[in-house]
């Protein structure tokens, strides 16, 4: 096993990487300095992958087991719970899933590898009971409640299910109160099985840490053996959505929105692709953008304004979304700068503008701990390296960011998806 | 970190912390004022309006552009609410000078585009621009009805509302809806004057510039600051006991699919001489972590709720806990909550329970040090409770906080308001819809805040 350094002068960083020999891939950013550790170990395995092959036996889960695995980790045989024995130390202990991955993590000060250990052990331990699965029922179906009465999640949902016709990205990550009602130990045990070997895996820490000590715990820890990981199953999707609009009504103050178009991810550089995807948004829609700035003094759009670059399991998609009187003016706007767009170009000091604030807010987000290390956990993935960002930022065209704009958010694959306030008769 | 604390112009103070550690500097100045029903809207207004334009740059894009100009440097308006003190002002956040390329000059532009927003605004006849009023006003009026749309902290304001119907804490940070509409342009630039001249104002810096670099940039931002008497007689009356002998009640119904349930206590005696690390490992042991015992009854044991939890405001002495159940669960976690709370009154508290509090509270001091963002917050309220303390001296006097120490505040714990959101009937024939990532730590963390930067890239 050998640990390879990079250090990134111009951003002040280093990267340290190591794949051992069982397949794990571990990051390690140094932090000097700090006193908060953070540390997120993960597997390349979340709601998407719902049929699999193992050991010859083919297995078709219900919607949300790779969520309700998320919650059931933390049990430990004996009794125990592995969030409170974190907690015990004062580390803060969470995890999430999400479309492809499932990621425990914890913060801490003190005791920084007691708790890696931790991590380590209960996330490799599987350990269900009847009784333990059937008791987890009701808190994730108030957990999918909550989500029920967020307008933001609505939009989302709504928009991914006219993006999508068939691909799993459609469905819900944390399944329905009936779909979770099927999960039983035994599936637990073959997603676990399938899924939670080194070589799906990865471990991510930030903080004022030893790559050579961190390989060693997880050598120990996680053993040599490599596992099998099933071949995951590959979704296409190139037609045009069908229906290009959905709204539905619940109890908000104005209506809200989220427009977008998916498109295929490059094979190529990928890296790349989303600094020119999140460049291109900023121009189109950013706070200094002409279009955001008109739409906000004309009472369109207001703070509550956001767009987005997002890249779950394969797919892409660009958004934009807040809040607007009137969302449907929203959509027609963006499509005609668009054209505008196509047809003109970017005005060149804006562009240079541009470039200079992406590249504040990248060094604003290699401030935080979180966003680096679970960056560095897809990134790992997919073969790039995050702190390369502001040097290909650099080498980013105006043509570049035109072109992507225009070949993605035409009017035939870009939906709009509103929630209306509910009238009162 | 080299800490230090001076006053740069009469009534105007520098909070300096000097730090290699960032990539960002942080810089914010807050005006403090006292939070009242008939000023509340306007103040909240006023850092909305200012942030539209000012003499040089007159307009959004022209600010957006310069903002651009200095590699992202981004200034937000901020209204907060700290006990009955509503903080006003801008909150800054600069790419340090050292990672950009040569010339970059962004501490000095900041601090001059900071200081044009608050003295220089774009006026006319010395008047603030109806037009900018007019457009910030509806768009505050969009932010007030807006609460609505996160039923969590809806409800929470909402029980604050019923429990302090006759405080001035009852007012939310960004005033009511009816003073909102009656804002005028006029009546505004009378305000803006009146606060400008009249709030103590606190100015905290936290990056690799030194102390003396900094304030002189800043005394060149603000020379024109008009002072006139300084306004220091503010602060946040605290009442010990519940309104009313029973606890009040408030239910809501609303089309939503779950029910959220808040619980307020006046912390009694426990506030007659705060011990603020006492009151921060209260907070943490009821329901601050995921050993808490909240999280390990409410949730965990009884499987009533995905997140149970509690906000101690050491400021004005007020528990509130909350959670989101099923409607037919509210009784039970409602019984639930005040039995934990009874347990520890009870001195039903082992050591472990403790100790982990103890750490949890700890913790959060310690990596306050490693967030600009979250040492900004901590100063800003340890002036306003006139405490000069450090995050890691007050983690150091969390191992002195005992078992009776939170039986105390515990027993002096008086309940004053139930408040439930509940359904409204209409959610029954509805399917059961989809749902999105799930980010747990924003819920445990509940601010009343504003949005991200839409801007955020990594």
């Amino acid at each position: 096993m050998e640990i390879l350094t990079k250090r990134f002068e111009n951003v002040g960083e280093t990267l340290q990487t190591a794949v051992l020999d069982n397949g794990l891939h571990i990051c390690v950013v140094p932090k000097k300095g700090f006193s908060s550790f953070f540390a997120c170990f993960g597997t390349y395995y979340g709601s998407v992958m719902r049929s699999f092959d193992l050991a010859g036996v083919r297995h078709d889960t219900p919607a949300g087991v790779a969520h309700y695995l998320e919650h059931k980790m933390f049990d430990m045989p004996g009794g125990d719970n592995a969030l409170q024995s974190m907690t015990a130390t004062g580390a803060d202990p969470n995890a999430f899933t999400a479309y492809d991955e499932t990621v425990y993590y914890f913060h801490c000060t003190e005791h920084f590898e007691e708790n890696l250990r931790t991590l380590l052990r209960f996330v490799t331990t599987p350990y269900f009971t009847a009784e333990t699965v059937e008791k987890e029922q009701g808190i994730i179906a108030q957990e999918i409640r909550m989500y029920d009465d967020e307008p933001d999640n609505a939009v989302y949902v709504d928009l991914m299910k006219l993006l999508y016709k068939s691909h799993p990205v459609r469905d819900d990550i944390a399944g329905t109160v009936e779909s979770i009602a099927e999960i039983d130990a035994d599936t637990l045990y073959a997603c676990h099985r399938a899924f939670y070997t080194p070589g799906n895996m990865c471990l991510c820490v930030a903080g004022d840490v030893d790559a050579a000590a961190i390989c060693a715990i997880a050598e120990e820890m996680l053993g040599g053996e490599k596992g099998e990981v099933p071949q995951p199953v590959v979704y296409e999707e190139n037609d045009a959505p069908e229906k290009l609009y959905t709204e539905r009504v619940m109890s908000v103050s104005a209506p809200q929105f989220l427009l977008g178009a998916a498109y295929r991810p490059t094979e190529g550089d990928v890296l790349r692709e989303r600094i020119v995807a999140r460049l291109a948004m900023r121009l189109l829609c950013g706070t200094s953008s002409p279009l955001y700035t008109r739409l906000y003094r004309e009472g369109i759009l207001n703070r509550n304004f956001a767009y987005g670059t997002d890249f779950p399991a394969n797919t892409a998609q660009l958004t934009a979304g807040g809040e607007s009187p009137d969302p449907q003016r929203v959509y027609d706007e963006l499509m005609g700068e668009v054209d505008r767009i196509a047809a003109e170009g970017f005005d060149p000091d804006a562009f240079e503008r541009a470039k200079r604030a992406s590249l504040g807010a990248r060094l604003r987000g290699f401030e935080d701990f979180d966003s680096v290390c679970l960056t560095a956990f897809d990134a790992e993935r997919l073969g790039y390296c995050i702190f390369d960002a502001p040097a290909v930022l650099a080498s980013v065209t105006a043509e570049e960011c035109r072109d992507f704009l225009v070949r993605v958010l035409t009017r035939e694959r870009t939906a709009l998806s509103v929630v209306r306030p509910q009238t009162h008769a | 970190m080299e800490y230090t604390r001076s006053e740069i112009q009469n009534g105007v103070w520098l909070t300096h912390i000097r730090s290699d550690k960032f990539k960002t500097a942080c810089l914010s100045i807050t005006l403090l004022t006292q939070l009242r029903r008939e000023t509340a809207a306007m103040n909240a207004l006023l850092p909305l309006v200012l942030r539209r334009g000012t003499s040089r740059y007159g307009d959004m894009e022209a600010i957006s552009g310069r903002l651009d100009e200095l590699y992202g440097a981004a200034i937000e308006p901020v209204v907060r609410r700290i006990g009955e003190i509503q903080c006003i002002g801008f909150f800054a956040s600069v790419p340090e000078e050292d990672f950009l390329p040569a010339g970059a000059d962004t501490l000095r532009g900041t601090c001059e585009l900071m200081g044009q927003m608050l003295l220089s605004p774009n006026t006319r006849g010395g008047l603030l621009l109806p037009d900018y009023v007019d457009s910030e006003r509806g768009k505050l009026i969009e932010m007030i009805r807006a609460r609505l749309n996160d039923k969590l902290g809806y409800s929470i304001n909402r029980c604050i509302e019923e429990m302090c119907c006759c405080e001035d804490y009852a007012v939310s940070r960004l005033g009511d809806e009816e003073s909102a509409a009656a804002i005028r342009y006029q009546k505004l630039t009378k305000q803006y004057r009146s606060v400008i001249q009249s709030s103590p104002i606190e100015i905290f810096y936290c990056g690799r510039a030194e102390q003396k670099r900094v304030e002189s940039l800043l005394r060149d931002a603000l020379s024109t600051l008009p002072r006139g008497e300084i306004d220091y007689d503010i602060g946040t009356d605290v009442r010990l006991n519940s309104l009313e002998a029973a606890p009040r009640e408030y239910t809501e119904p609303m089309n939503v699919t779950q029910a959220k349930l808040v619980i307020g206590w006046r912390l009694g005696e426990a506030m007659e001489e705060p011990n603020p690390a006492a009151l921060r490992v209260f907070s943490s042991l009821l329901g601050g972590s995921t050993a808490s015992k909240l999280f390990v009854n409410v949730r965990e044991k009884l499987s009533l709720c995905y997140f149970a939890s509690v906000i101690v405001d050491v400021h004005k002495g007020v528990l509130l806990a909350y959670a989101g159940t099923e409607f037919d669960n509210v009784e039970r976690a409602k019984e639930e909550i005040f039995a934990q709370l009874a347990a520890i009154a009870n001195g039903e508290i082992t050591d472990e329970e403790l100790s982990a509090a103890r750490a949890d509270v700890k913790s959060a001091l310690k990596s306050a040090q490693d967030s600009q963002g979250a040492l900004e917050g901590f100063y800003l309220s340890a002036v306003l409770d006139g405490a000069d303390y450090s995050p890691e001296e007050l983690g150091a006097l969390v191992d002195e906080v005992t078992k009776d120490d939170m039986v105390a505040i515990a027993q002096g714990c008086e309940c004053d308001m139930i408040y439930t959101l509940t359904g409204d009937g209409s959610e029954e024939d509805e399917d059961d819809e989809e749902i999105a990532e799930p980010t747990e730590e924003e819920l445990r963390a509940f601010e009343e805040d504003e949005d991200g930067d839409p801007d955020k890239e990594i």
